[in-house]
C-alpha cells in the first residue's frame, strides 16, 4: 500500500495556493470579496484659462500626485492644442501647446479619483539640505529671534516644525511674528524659517474635496521631511496632518501653472462626489496599470458571459460529489442534475421545474407509443430528441401566445440530456413501475434544485468568476472527498439495525 | 425515543463496512481494472468457469447482431424454458425469464405470454446496450432454464433463490440466500424487494433475514419461517466460490450461485462490486472478517484449506 502523504501534500498545496491567490486578488487588486460593494469616487475638473497674446502659447500644468488617491480615468479636452503628459521623478505635468492663441483660452482637465486609504506620504529619495534663505535686512533680526526661541524649545526637525507652526498661529503672537506675517504669507514664512535651520521642507498645494463645489482654488501647505516621510503642515491655521478629503494636487515644490505666451492665467476647480461599483473600479485600475495578469476580463464580452456559466459547473459538481459521497443520495445520470441546474439558472427555479416536468411527462407519453414500434435504440433516442425539440417549440409558442414570457426560457434545457432522461425513465417505468420513476426523477430534481441554489447565489457567482483561485480549493475538496472512507449519511439510517449490541 | 439514524461510532464498533470504504479500500485496492471483463461480461465469466471446471447454466446460444435475433425461436425450440440476459448487464436489469415454451408460444413465470415481437424488441434493446454499464453495445446470452432444487420450496416466490457469497482474497467470509418475492417480481435482487437471509459460513444454516433493509422473520408471501433454512451442499458451494477467486483474480468478489436439482450448484455470475446489504441480512458487520483475512498475510493455502479455515473461523459462533 503506497503512502498517502504525497496526496495530502498535493491537496494542501492546492488548498493553500487557491486561498492565497484569492486573498492576493482581493487585497492587492482591491477586487471586493462581496458582490455589489460600492465605493466613493471623486470627479474633479480643472479649468485653466488665460488671455492669449497672439504668440505661440505653452501651458504647463501640474497634475494630481497623491498616494492617498488613485487616478482612475483622466482626460484633457483642449481643441486646437497639442497635449503631452510628462512624468518625471516628482511630478506629472500636462503640457498644452499651440502655435497662436488669441483672446480667452480655456483648457480643461478632468480626473476621476478613488481614495486608497493611504495617508502617509513616503519620500522616494532623501531630500538634500535646502539652501539657506537670505532674509531681507528689515526682517532678519525679527526672524532670527523667533527661530532661535523656537529652536531652543525643540529637539528634532519635526518638533521644530510643530513648535514653529504653533508660534505662527498663537493667539498672543509676538511683535516679531506679527511683523514678519505682515510682509509674508504664513506658508512662505514657515518655509523660510525651516530652511534657515536646514530642515528639508517644500511648499505643496492641495484641494479640499467637497461635493458639488465649483470655482475652488488650491490651498498652500508645507511638507516637512521626517524620517522617510513627508509630514503635512498647514501654517495658515496651525494644523498638522491631513484631513480626509484633502487631495494633494502638486507636490513638486514648483509652480502649479506656467503659461508662456499668455496673460492673466488662472485655474479653477469644480468637483463631484460619486459612488461606483467596487468591482468595476478595481477592474479599471487594473486596466490602467496594465496588470490584468490572469483575469477573464481580458476576454471579449461574449466569451466572458460564456465563462460565467462554465465556471459555475465546478460548484454544481462539488454539490453532486457531496450529495453522493457524504450524504449518499442517488441521482439518475451522474451529472445530469448539474446540467439541469444550469438550465434553471436561465429559466429561474419555478419555471424550470414546471417546464422540466411538462417536457418529461409529454416525452414519456410519446415515448410509450414509440416503444410499441419496436425500434432500434439509436433511432428511438434520435426520435425522442426530435420529439423533445418539438415539445419545446410548441410550449414556447403557446406561452408566447398567452403572453407568458417565462415560457420562452424553456429553450435553455439541454435537449440531448432531456431525451436520455425520458428514455431512462421510460425503461424504469416498464421495469420497476411508476413509483420508481417518481422517486428517481424526484431525487434528480432535488439534487438539481440544491445545485441550482448553490450556483445561483450572487456571491457564489461573484467568487467563481473573480477569484479563480477558488477553483483550486474546489478541486482540493473534490479530491479529498474522493478519499473519504467514512459512512454516508443515509447509511447511518440504512445500517441502523446493525448499530445495536 | 428511537433514533432513525445510528451513530457512526456504533456502526464502526460493530464492524459495518460503508459504501465509500468498500469502494476505496477493497474494490479499488484488490480488484484490478484489467480483470473486470472476467466479471462484468457474463459470457467471459461463463467461458472461464467452464475452462476451470466450474458448473454453470447451459449455454443455448449467443446473439451478437440484430439479424441473428430471428434465430432465437429455432434455438429454443426444444427447451422447456430459457433465460435471455445481457452479457454486460448489472443489477439484474434486462433479464427475461421464460419458464414455459409451448408450440412456439412463450410464457413468463407468472403465466403471462410473451409475444415474439416483445422478445425481439427486448433482445434488440440488449444489443443496443440499454442495460449495459455505460450504454456500450452488448451481446445477448440465451441460457437454459434452471430447474431449481425443491429444497427451497415455499421459501421463494416465482423465482430462483440464489446464494451470494462474499469471497475476500479467496476466503468465503459472508453468505446470504436471496429469495424472490411478489414485491421483487420474481427477481433475486435485494433493492428490488427480494428477501435476504444471512447464512452461517460454518454450517449453511439461516441466521437472520431482511427485506428492504429491514429485518423480517417470515417470508412475506409464503409465511415460512426464514431462519429455519438449511442450504444443502454447503461445502460444495463454498468450494466453488473460493475457486472463483483463482479464476477471476478479484480480491473482493461476490459470487452468485443457484442449486439445480439435476446439475447441483451452478455459478450464475460474479460481481466485482457486491452490495453491502449482506451485512444487514447477517445482522453483523463484515469488517472483522476482512481484517482477519488481512491478518493472515501471505499464505499458500489451497482452495480446500481456505474453505476449511473459513468454516472454522468465520462461523457465527466462532471467536474472531
Amino acid at each position: 500500500m503506497h503512502s498517502k502523504k504525497p496526496f495530502y501534500i498535493l491537496v494542501a498545496l492546492l488548498f493553500i495556493s487557491g486561498i492565497a491567490a484569492s486573498v492576493y486578488r482581493g487585497i492587492e487588486h482591491n477586487v471586493p470579496f462581496l458582490p455589489g460593494k460600492q465605493i466613493q469616487s471623486w470627479a474633479v475638473d480643472a479649468k485653466v484659462s488665460f488671455q492669449g497674446t497672439g504668440e505661440p502659447a505653452e501651458v504647463s500644468f501640474s497634475l494630481p500626485n497623491d498616494p492617498a488617491f488613485e487616478v482612475l480615468v483622466e482626460n484633457a479636452s483642449s481643441p486646437g492644442y497639442g497635449l503631452t503628459i510628462s512624468q518625471d521623478k516628482q511630478d506629472r505635468r500636462a503640457l498644452w501647446s499651440v502655435r497662436s492663441a488669441t483672446g480667452l483660452q480655456n483648457l480643461y482637465y478632468k480626473v476621476t479619483l478613488i481614495p486608497t486609504g493611504t495617508t502617509t506620504v513616503v519620500a522616494s529619495v532623501e531630500p538634500s539640505t535646502p539652501q539657506l534663505y537670505i532674509w531681507p535686512a528689515t526682517e532678519k533680526e525679527a526672524a532670527e529671534q523667533v527661530i532661535e526661541k523656537v529652536w531652543s524649545k525643540s529637539a528634532t526637525n519635526i518638533t521644530f516644525a510643530q513648535q514653529l507652526n504653533k508660534a505662527l498661529n498663537a493667539t498672543d503672537r509676538t511683535q516679531n511674528v506679527e511683523l514678519l506675517l505682515s510682509n509674508n504669507t504664513p506658508t512662505k514664512l514657515f518655509l523660510h524659517m525651516l530652511h534657515s535651520k536646514g530642515v528639508p521642507a517644500k511648499e505643496v498645494s492641495g484641494l479640499f474635496l467637497e461635493d458639488q463645489r465649483r470655482r475652488q482654488q488650491l490651498t498652500s501647505f508645507v511638507e516637512v521631511y521626517n524620517d522617510g516621510d513627508w509630514v503635512l503642515f498647514n501654517p495658515a491655521d496651525g494644523t498638522q496632518g491631513r484631513g480626509e478629503n484633502l487631495l494633494l494636487w502638486d507636490r513638486s515644490g514648483q509652480s502649479t501653472l506656467d503659461v508662456t505666451g499668455g496673460v492673466n492665467s488662472q485655474v479653477n476647480f469644480s468637483m463631484l462626489k460619486d459612488t461606483r461599483s467596487a468591482l468595476a473600479t478595481s477592474l479599471d485600475v487594473m486596466n490602467n496599470k496594465g496588470t490584468f495578469d490572469f483575469s477573464l476580463y481580458q476576454l471579449p464580452l461574449e466569451e466572458q458571459s460564456l465563462f460565467k456559466g462554465i465556471l459555475l459547473i465546478p460548484i454544481g459538481v462539488l454539490m453532486v460529489v457531496f450529495l453522493r459521497v457524504i450524504v449518499g443520495l442517488k441521482t439518475s445520470g451522474t451529472f445530469m442534475p448539474v446540467l439541469i441546474a444550469l438550465a434553471f439558472i436561465q429559466t429561474t427555479l419555478l419555471t424550470g421545474l414546471v417546464g422540466f416536468i411538462l417536457i418529461v411527462a409529454c416525452g414519456l407519453m410519446i415515448r410509450s407509443y414509440l416503444s410499441q414500434l419496436n425500434l432500434l435504440l439509436i433511432s428511438r433516442i434520435s426520435a425522442v430528441i426530435i420529439v423533445v425539440i418539438g415539445i419545446i417549440g410548441i410550449f414556447t409558442l403557446i406561452s408566447y401566445k398567452f403572453g407568458l414570457s417565462e415560457g420562452l426560457t424553456i429553450t435553455f434545457f439541454p435537449m440531448i440530456i432531456l431525451a436520455w432522461t425520458i428514455e431512462r425513465m421510460s425503461i424504469l417505468w416498464e421495469e420497476e413501475g411508476p413509483k420508481e420513476v417518481v422517486l428517481q426523477g424526484g431525487g434528480s430534481l432535488f439534487v438539481a434544485t440544491l445545485a441550482y441554489l448553490a450556483m445561483s447565489a450572487t456571491w457564489v457567482q461573484h467568487w467563481v468568476f473573480n477569484f479563480l483561485g477558488i477553483h483550486l480549493v474546489i478541486l482540493a475538496m473534490v479530491l479529498l472527498m474522493g478519499q473519504y472512507t467514512g459512512y454516508r449519511l443515509l447509511e447511518l439510517r440504512r445500517f441502523k439495525p446493525l448499530a445495536g449490541e | 425515543m428511537r433514533l432513525k439514524f445510528a451513530w457512526p461510532s456504533s456502526l464502526h464498533n460493530n464492524g459495518v463496512l460503508g459504501m465509500n470504504k468498500r469502494n476505496i479500500d477493497y474494490i479499488g485496492r484488490y480488484n484490478p481494472r484489467k480483470f473486470y471483463k472476467r466479471v462484468d461480461d457474463k459470457l467471459t465469466t461463463k467461458q472461464l468457469a467452464i475452462a476451470n471446471n466450474i458448473a454453470v447454466p447451459a449455454l443455448i446460444g449467443v446473439v451478437r447482431e440484430q439479424h441473428e435475433i430471428e434465430s432465437i425461436p429455432a434455438m429454443v425450440n426444444n427447451e422447456i424454458g430459457f433465460v435471455i440476459k445481457p452479457s454486460k448487464g448489472s443489477g439484474g436489469k434486462g433479464i427475461l425469464v421464460i419458464t414455459k415454451v409451448e408450440a412456439g408460444r412463450y410464457f413468463k413465470p407468472n403465466g403471462q405470454e410473451v409475444s415474439h415481437s416483445e422478445i425481439y424488441r427486448h433482445v434488440s434493446n440488449v444489443l443496443s446496450g440499454l442495460f449495459s454499464l455505460g450504454g456500450s453495445p452488448d451481446v445477448a446470452i440465451v441460457e437454459g432454464l434452471i430447474q431449481f432444487d425443491p429444497v427451497f420450496d415455499g421459501y421463494s416466490y416465482e423465482g430462483v433463490p440464489d446464494i451470494r457469497l462474499i469471497v475476500y482474497k479467496g476466503f468465503p467470509v459472508m453468505g446470504m440466500l436471496r429469495l424472490s418475492t411478489a414485491a421483487s417480481d420474481g427477481k433475486a435482487n435485494l433493492h428490488q424487494g427480494a428477501v435476504g437471509v444471512g447464512v452461517d459460513i460454518g454450517t449453511g444454516k439461516g441466521l437472520h433475514a431482511v427485506q428492504f433493509d429491514t429485518p423480517v422473520d417470515l417470508h412475506p408471501d409464503t409465511n415460512k419461517k426464514l431462519i429455519d433454512i438449511q442450504v444443502p451442499q454447503w461445502d460444495f458451494l463454498l468450494n466453488t466460490a473460493s475457486k472463483a477467486y483463482e479464476m477471476s483474480e478479484m480480491g473482493y468478489l461476490g459470487t452468485d450461485m443457484v442449486l439445480d436439482k439435476v446439475k447441483g450448484p451452478l455459478l450464475l455470475e460474479l460481481n466485482a462490486r457486491p452490495g453491502l446489504a449482506i451485512q444487514i441480512a447477517n445482522g453483523r458487520g463484515i469488517l472483522p472478517y476482512l481484517n482477519h483475512v488481512d491478518s493472515l498475510g501471505n499464505h499458500n493455502m489451497t482452495v480446500n484449506e481456505r474453505v476449511e479455515y473459513a468454516k472454522k473461523h468465520f462461523s457465527h459462533n466462532a471467536k474472531l
